[in-house]
């Protein structure tokens, strides 16, 4: 007779210790989220300050590099670095393998670059075949 | 292809891509640079086709036809006197190129592994927004500068009124769309950022002038490549970061060497409007009590020809003309009457960095016979006869002497301390600046009025005579 509320009580325990544990799992969810975000902000953030790294150097070495350029060829440089500036064709490339609207625009930019890639490349050797001759 | 080989392989085109610039240290090793530059750009685009995401190959190879054959077909046919426009015109694809990858990557973030649509990583939007929006303003922007070097548009600088205020409020919406963007990645400010971004390209440069060009084509070399720099920290490449940054530094050199020769700040190029105002009160002025001696052909082939050195200094007007090859006739001509010949170069004459210098060279002028500003300045003194061809405020003594004209402190070349001066030029118009040069009205100053071509044939049948 004394059972039942014994019994009751138990079941409203062993209800709460469910919901406790239902609380526990959605935690422990949350905390695996969010260590997961953070692992990947983390992932990201090592790469970031990576390419920011390469960034900075390829700043450097441009810069040295340009200085040394003599002036009589300043024209050429700026057709060289217009072609070779084309080589955002990659990022087009990867966009071309990708589906409807990506694809479209992809194989556009492809063409895009493309023009600047030959025509950069073939005046720039036509402007350095002039001084080429010079050779005497 | 894995990851790593693929890595290995961009780094190797970027190692290409250094030494092509590296090569242009010297013409004698320019055109191994440029073999290096051609390499680079095929391993990137080998490596990139093996990859194994790709497909679609025959699109592919339909676009890179297409476009190739439209370069090829461009570049063997092009002027060297339309160098600049050519240039300008190919940065504003570079310019589009950007755009469009940057479209391609926020509508399918999962090809380049930087999110799924609507949820793309915020760092890589803030480099995606970057890219877009320098790659928008170099396209509109090198558009503008091309409209003006083929004069399609008239070279002079448009200013409306309230045009700062209006460009500055501009840059200020633009960066609070990226903002907004960064934070929530809707489609329509992505859009709004390429309008408005295209808008202030339009608007940045239609206020500079012609002659400010040099500058100009520097600075949309410089934007062209922060734009593929952007991209490529949106997409995660270091080859396009490397070239970028490579790209980027070197236009931005270039503008900075640019606007030292005409000492002028690049806010000062930017904000444009040189020479529309005070310059040409200047040039109304001081004129009519002065005396000019203009001189025929014939008289210049006497002068040039007793003479035992020349130094001959080239402007844009001798690129208008199309007179280098006259111009070296004469030059041939007078080395075989024993004369020396030289050609000093300012760094802004022309409409781009190294302009003259590849004009002479298509005229097949000696490379080692063209100097430039401070190889050669000292001999004027020493020379017999300075040559003046299309050149103006380049050689401007005001530019020394008088602290209120517009182009005080600009190095000139020094062409007055010369015996004689010869001024090949179609009239006594100011130059670009708008400033008078009081160098015509010196009594060691010949004006050689004409077409600066006919001028040079004239000359060569005179001395022949």
């Amino acid at each position: 007779m004394d059972t039942s509320p014994v019994a009751g009580h138990a079941q409203d325990l062993a209800g709460q210790a469910h919901d406790l544990a239902n609380q526990l799992d959605g935690l422990a969810q949350q905390v695996g989220a969010l260590s997961a975000q953070a692992a990947q902000a983390g992932g990201h953030g090592d790469v970031f300050v990576f390419f920011l790294t390469v960034f900075v150097l390829a700043v450097f070495v441009g810069y040295y590099v340009v200085w040394r350029v003599t002036p009589a060829l300043h024209s050429p440089l700026m057709s060289v670095t217009n072609a070779i500036s084309s080589v955002i064709v990659v990022g087009a490339l990867i966009a071309s393998a990708g589906r409807s609207f990506s694809e479209g625009i992809g194989l556009v930019a492809v063409a895009l670059a493309s023009v600047n890639i030959f025509g950069g490349f073939i005046v720039t050797q036509r402007m350095l075949q002039m001084f080429k001759k010079k050779m005497k | 292809m894995t990851e790593n080989l693929a890595a290995l392989l961009y780094l190797i085109a970027s190692v290409c891509f250094i030494m092509a610039l590296k090569g242009l240290s010297s013409p004698e090793t320019a055109r191994h640079g440029n073999i290096y530059g051609i390499a680079g750009m095929v391993i990137a685009i080998g490596t990139t086709l093996a990859l194994p995401i790709m497909s679609g190959y025959v699109g592919i190879a339909i676009a890179i036809i297409i476009g190739g054959a439209a370069g090829t077909f461009i570049a063997l046919r092009i002027h060297m006197t339309a160098l600049p426009q050519l240039v300008a015109a190919f940065h504003s694809l570079v310019g589009l190129a950007a755009v469009c990858v940057a479209a391609a990557a926020f509508y399918a973030p999962d090809a380049y592994g930087i999110g799924t649509v609507g949820a793309i990583h915020r760092e890589s939007l803030v480099e995606m927004s970057l890219g877009t929006a320098i790659g928008a303003i170099t396209f509109t922007g090198s558009v503008i500068a091309f409209a003006k070097l083929q004069a399609l548009i008239s070279g002079a600088p448009m200013m409306f009124p309230g045009q700062h205020p209006l460009n500055a409020v501009l840059g200020l919406v633009l960066v609070v769309l990226i903002v907004y963007f960064v934070m929530d990645q809707p489609a329509l400010v992505f859009w709004l950022i390429v309008l408005l971004s295209l808008a202030l390209g339009f608007l940045l440069i239609l206020p500079i002038g012609g002659a400010d060009m040099p500058v100009v084509i520097s600075m949309l070399n410089s934007y062209s490549g922060w734009a593929a720099c952007g991209i490529g920290f949106t997409l995660g490449n270091s080859l396009l970061i490397v070239t970028g940054a490579l790209v980027g530094s070197s236009g931005a050199i270039l503008s900075y060497i640019m606007c030292k020769g005409m000492n002028r700040s690049i806010f000062n190029v930017v904000l444009g409007g040189f020479g529309t105002e005070g310059g040409t009160v200047a040039a109304g002025a001081g004129q009519g009590d002065k005396t000019v001696k203009a001189g025929s052909a014939d008289d210049a082939a006497f002068i040039l020809k007793n003479a035992s050195s020349v130094i001959i200094v080239p402007g844009y007007g001798m690129a208008v003309a199309q007179a280098q090859h006259a111009l070296r006739e004469m030059a041939d001509l007078l080395k075989k009457e024993g004369v020396t010949v030289r050609y000093a170069i300012h760094p802004v004459a022309g409409r781009m960095p190294g302009h003259m210098n590849v004009l002479l060279a298509e005229a097949n002028v000696p490379y080692d016979e063209v100097l430039e500003l401070e190889e050669i300045n000292r001999d004027f003194a020493t020379t017999d006869v300075a040559f003046v061809i299309g050149a103006n405020d380049v050689t401007n003594p005001a530019a020394k002497t008088d602290p209120k004209s517009p182009i005080y402190g600009m190095p000139i070349l020094d062409v007055e301390k010369a015996k004689t001066v010869l001024f090949v030029k179609r009239s006594m118009a100011s130059g670009y600046a708008g400033v008078e040069n009081e160098l015509f009205y010196r009594p060691n100053t010949m004006m050689l009025f004409g077409d600066a071509k006919k001028m040079c044939e004239e000359i060569v049948k005179a001395m022949g005579a």
